[in-house]
């Protein structure tokens, strides 16, 4: 059993525009250990699937069906305290902008302690303790002195790294990194990323890292999964999916990260931009911006299909899938990109051509 | 910047305010037509220039404009603000016997404001667009939206001349603290304190409302803490920033509504004087009582920035 | 790096053949598009579809439409001796004496109940209260957008010099508004009355000489925030005159702001207007302004001999209760529509 199960995940939100379906069938698992990556641009879903995970899903928003088991129970059919047992607790969350999820009038050791307090019974002063070890752990130095200090007293980084402190007070199974480091310039990012990894080795915690930055999936990720439109497109070990991209949404993401000393001249982007969720383009919801879309495209919605076999894609024997009609011989073209691996001196600092250090 | 920096540094700011709150008063009075020599002698008609000329020195009103003020100040700041015209009674000792009143008149807006909205405010935002919050909206609404005068006749129409609960005039000659002069303060104290709870309500649900969308809440309840926490620990302390923010606008709208209120109810307070003064053009009186409301809001204003200092850590390190 | 990092040693992925001019020049393959179904609004038209939704707000808008309209019509206008507008819907002049104009009818000099001659009653001096209603809007609903209109419009011109010079401009301008601030307005526009004496012009000056400040500190913090904004930036730096990069650029971006305050200013005024009447310190004695009508409500009330004149208290309020409600309702429409919230102004109006 798969620490955590997303079955068929379903959630809508009731706007004064219409109801956007921001995630569509979300199905993925993720073991022990694991770290799972979630990319896509903005707007693709990402985020509602992570709250979702903790059901802080919020007016007007609502988890319309499916299943989310953690540990093979249903975090939907649980009772308010059950899940409240498990927040903070089984499952934690680093958020993306960490000045917002601070709150600014109380002091950050205060913050860390208070789910300490709740959910391990620590008394005011071993909680005290624990977060001191915590933030020197995550790196804060002078952690005493810092205890209580206010978010405001902290730099952007450190007010990260109160975050990850936070989310680990109370030692979860799943980490959920909602764009940790998107709001950190790249210095920091890298520094950022490394902590989180080998804290989540040390404290044997899965991960899952939601991300629009193709380079930190390549990080820190052992599978990943691209989301378009609030639906998977393709999912794949983290490997495949680099050496060989079956989804032209995939692709597209790929060739728009700009390497230096690119041969070709200009940078290859995705035309468009990701459509409005309320009113999503008909059939394939990529084929708008994919280069390879054909009249039968705009007809049938393509589902998670097994890439090797043309089968739809299942949980537990499907390695890589992906959702295009490509693999279910509904497209008459072919899919005409490839991928190379120059082979290149190391002096070029591969990191950063990974990472798409776009700065 | 410690707490007590900040304190001297906004007392230090309030002396030109202070200055320029003088100025208003004084040029108020002085600068528009209205005289209460001739007030005073149109009672009397024999009374010819030379007796308009006496009375207007023993005033002080004959030297220039500018001597006035200076005059004035000087007796200002010895705590001598003049006599009235007319009892010759010293200013300063008008005011104090009458102040408690008001400051209790006051004081119970204030407190059933908090006591009524806080609750209320939280409530409503919590429960935002359903039932209670619609209603309690619109009966906050209706309680800006009421003139308080007309809030307090009608509310001596209903309790005093239809229940018969309370006499309709203060009890004469009770102690401020007696029990017929509390349970008669129940009235005009509701009436002000309808406007302030109205007021603060509103601002409460807003901020609360607006507090509850922040990222900082979602964090608060992915750490697992229950709601119970996450509202009245986490949301609530920044929404009373808000709150403390209008303060002084509430204190000075309080002092305004009680002006009112004291007539509408005969309450024996300074707002009667004020009203009095006027009438009769009793200059001393109305820049002393001007003069003392404008100090009053001012130390209002500093309470509120000290307050809200001491709420928000951000504040203390401008 | 950790060993994790799949590309490190095995040099760099590229991709050739993802061509996304093709989709540029192929037509499109369905009938969807970027903006179907997405038209841009300004944020003017979005904040009018959103008002219009806002059923409180429209209700206020008849309500308040209504009151003008009755108010317009109540007896005939004449301007130098023309009649501009001849109808009448109230009865009655305001100031008609029944006992006198209409003898054998039943009228006294004294107050009246409610009855079909007079569905509002008489008032202590024998006149129609009803038709003195009608009538009286008038004042309350002219004083109350003139007054909003100046103040609103000096607070505009006073912010917008305060917070675009800044620097001791700006000092000494701000702490003028602080002075003003340590009065409560009604205090201040009671003292000016009982200078300059009653009447219809000395309560608008009353209400205007300082009532501007609130707009004044409002409008200077936006000026604050729009300035940092690139565009005016770049006006300026493209050497854009002072003058006009105000009134291009930082006036428009805060009117949303002062939108929302002056139409919750009006009713302010307008209870502001009738508490002084009801003092005696409004329109002279006898007029029919609402709060005037007021002046001597409490000893109507309690004078026990015949039991309380309540139609003579009930009724005025009512109409100031009505009137002030349905603009605070247009007023708080018009601050969710234009979503002010975001600018601070939901908070009460101080930066």
């Amino acid at each position: 059993m798969a620490l955590l199960e997303v079955e068929d995940l379903t959630v809508n939100f009731y706007t004064q525009d219409g109801t956007v379906n921001a995630v569509d069938n979300l199905t993925y698992s993720i073991e022990r250990g694991e770290k799972f990556g979630v990319v896509g641009e903005s707007g693709a879903g990402k985020s509602v699937t992570a709250l979702s995970l903790m059901r802080l899903i919020d007016s007007p928003g609502h988890i319309e069906s499916g299943e989310i088991r953690f540990k093979g129970q249903d975090i939907l059919s649980m009772s308010e305290d059950e899940v409240r047992s498990i927040r903070g607790n089984e499952i934690a969350m680093i958020f993306q902008d960490a000045q917002t999820a601070l709150n600014p009038v109380y002091s950050v050791g205060e913050q860390i302690a208070e789910a300490m307090r709740h959910h391990l019974d620590y008394s005011k002063s071993e909680a005290k303790e624990e977060t001191i070890d915590l933030l020197a752990k995550v790196g804060i130095p002078e952690a005493r002195k810092r205890y209580s200090d206010y978010p405001h007293e902290f730099s952007g980084g450190m007010q990260q790294r109160a975050i990850i402190a936070m989310a680990l007070s109370c030692d979860p199974d799943l980490l959920i990194c909602d764009e940790p480091t998107t709001a950190l310039d790249v210095t920091i990012e890298a520094k950022i990323l490394e902590e989180i990894e080998s804290l989540a080795e040390e404290f044997d915690t899965a991960i899952q890292l939601i991300t629009h930055d193709l380079g930190v999936i390549a990080e820190i990720c052992d599978r990943v999964m691209v989301m378009y439109g609030g639906k998977p497109v393709e999912k794949a070990p983290v490997e495949e999916l680099f050496y060989d991209p079956k989804h032209p949404y995939t692709v597209g993401l790929m060739s728009s990260i700009p390497r230096i000393g690119d041969s070709t001249d200009r940078l290859q982007t995705i035309p468009g931009k990701m459509p409005d969720l309320v009113e999503l383009p008909p059939g394939c919801s990529f084929h708008p911006r994919c280069p390879y879309a054909e009249e039968a495209c705009t007809l049938s919605e393509p589902e998670l299909l097994d890439t090797k076999t043309g089968k739809p894609a299942s949980e537990v024997g499907t390695n890589h899938s992906a959702a295009c009609l490509a693999y279910s011989g509904d497209l008459t073209g072919e899919l005409d990109y490839s991928v190379t691996v120059n082979e290149d001196s190391k002096s070029n600092a591969p990191a950063s051509q990974i990472t798409g250090d776009n700065q | 910047m410690s707490l007590r920096r900040f304190i001297v540094k906004r007392l230090l700011a309030i002396i030109p305010i202070l200055f320029g709150v003088s100025i208003i008063t004084f040029g108020l009075v002085h600068l528009t037509p209205g005289d209460p020599v001739q007030q005073i002698l149109a009672l009397n008609p024999r009374a010819g220039p030379t007796e308009k000329q006496q009375l207007r020195e023993q005033f002080g009103l004959a030297a220039p404009i500018w001597e006035q003020y200076l005059n004035w100040m000087k007796g200002v700041f010895t705590g001598d603000f003049g006599e009235v015209y007319r009892s010759r009674r010293a200013v300063s000792e008008v005011i104090y016997s009458r102040l408690p009143e008001t400051l209790l008149l006051g004081l119970f807006g204030w407190v059933f404001g908090l006591v009524i909205a806080i609750p209320t405010g939280i409530y409503a935002a919590v429960h935002k667009d359903q039932l209670g919050d619609t209603v309690s909206r619109f009966v906050a609404l209706s309680g800006i939206s009421i003139p308080n005068f007309w809030l307090g006749l009608m509310l001596i129409l209903i309790g005093s001349l239809t229940l018969g609960w309370w006499p309709v005039t203060a009890p004469k000659r009770a102690p401020l603290l007696s029990f017929d002069m509390l349970w008669y303060l129940i009235l005009p104290g509701l009436t002000i304190g309808t406007a302030a709870a109205s007021s603060i309500m509103r601002v409460m649900r807003t901020s609360m409302a607006e507090e509850m969308n922040k990222e900082y809440v979602t964090a608060a309840r992915a750490k697992g803490l229950p709601e119970r926490t996450v509202v009245l620990k986490h949301v609530l302390r920044n929404s009373l920033i808000s709150v403390v923010t209008l303060a002084a606008t509430l204190t000075a709208s309080i002092v305004a509504g009680s002006v009112i209120i004291e007539q509408v109810f005969a309450w024996p307070g300074l707002g009667q004087t004020f009203i009095q003064a006027i009438r009769n053009a009793e200059y001393n009186l109305i820049m002393a009582i001007t003069l003392f409301t404008g100090v009053f809001i001012i130390l209002a204003n500093l309470v509120a920035d000290i307050l809200y200092a001491a709420l928000d850590p951000r504040i203390r390190y401008d | 790096m950790t060993d994790k990092n799949v590309l490190s040693g095995r040099g760099r992925i590229e991709i050739t053949g993802f061509n996304p001019e093709r989709v540029e020049q192929r037509d499109s393959l369905s009938g969807w598009s970027e903006e179907a179904g997405r038209a841009t609004q300004s944020r003017w038209s979005r904040a009018w579809q959103r008002f219009k939704r806002n059923r409180s707000a429209l209700l206020g808008v008849v309500v308040v439409a209504l009151l003008a309209f009755l108010a317009i019509f109540a007896r005939p206008i004449e301007v130098f001796g023309l009649t501009v507008q001849p109808f009448s819907l109230a009865p009655h002049p305001p100031g008609e004496l029944l006992y006198f104009n209409h003898p054998g009818e039943g009228f006294t000099g004294d107050y009246q109940p409610p009855s079909m001659k007079a569905p509002m009653g008489v008032d202590g001096d024998g006149r129609d209260i009803f038709s003195r209603l009608l009538y009286g809007g008038r004042y309350s609903l002219s004083i109350g957008f003139i007054v909003v209109g100046l103040t609103a419009g000096i607070g505009l011109l006073y912010g917008a010099v305060s917070g675009y010079y800044g620097g001791w401009v700006d000092e000494i301008m701000m702490r003028i508004v602080d002075v003003i601030y340590a009065f409560p307005g009604l205090i201040l526009s009671l003292i000016i009355v009982s200078m300059l004496g009653r009447g219809y012009t000395q309560l608008i000056i009353a209400f205007s000489l300082f009532g501007w400040a609130g707009y004044g500190r409002l409008v200077r913090g936006e000026v604050l925030k729009v300035k940092e904004n690139e565009y005016v930036m770049a006006a300026k730096a493209l050497g854009a005159r002072d003058r006009s990069v105000v009134l291009r650029h930082i006036a428009p971006n805060t009117m949303a702001p002062l939108l929302v305050v002056a139409s919750l200013r009006i009713g302010t005024v307008v209870i502001g207007v009738a508490a002084l009447g009801f003092l005696g310190l409004g329109m002279p004695p006898g007029s029919a302004e609402w709060g005037t009508m007021l002046d001597g409500a409490r000893n109507s009330l309690i004078r026990l001999d015949t039991g309380p004149k309540w139609w003579a208290t009930v009724f005025p309020g009512t109409a100031i209760f009505l009137f002030v409600m349905s603009m605070n309702m247009i007023g708080d429409g018009i601050n969710d529509a234009l979503d002010a919230q975001q600018t601070g102004v939901g908070k009460g109006g101080d930066e």
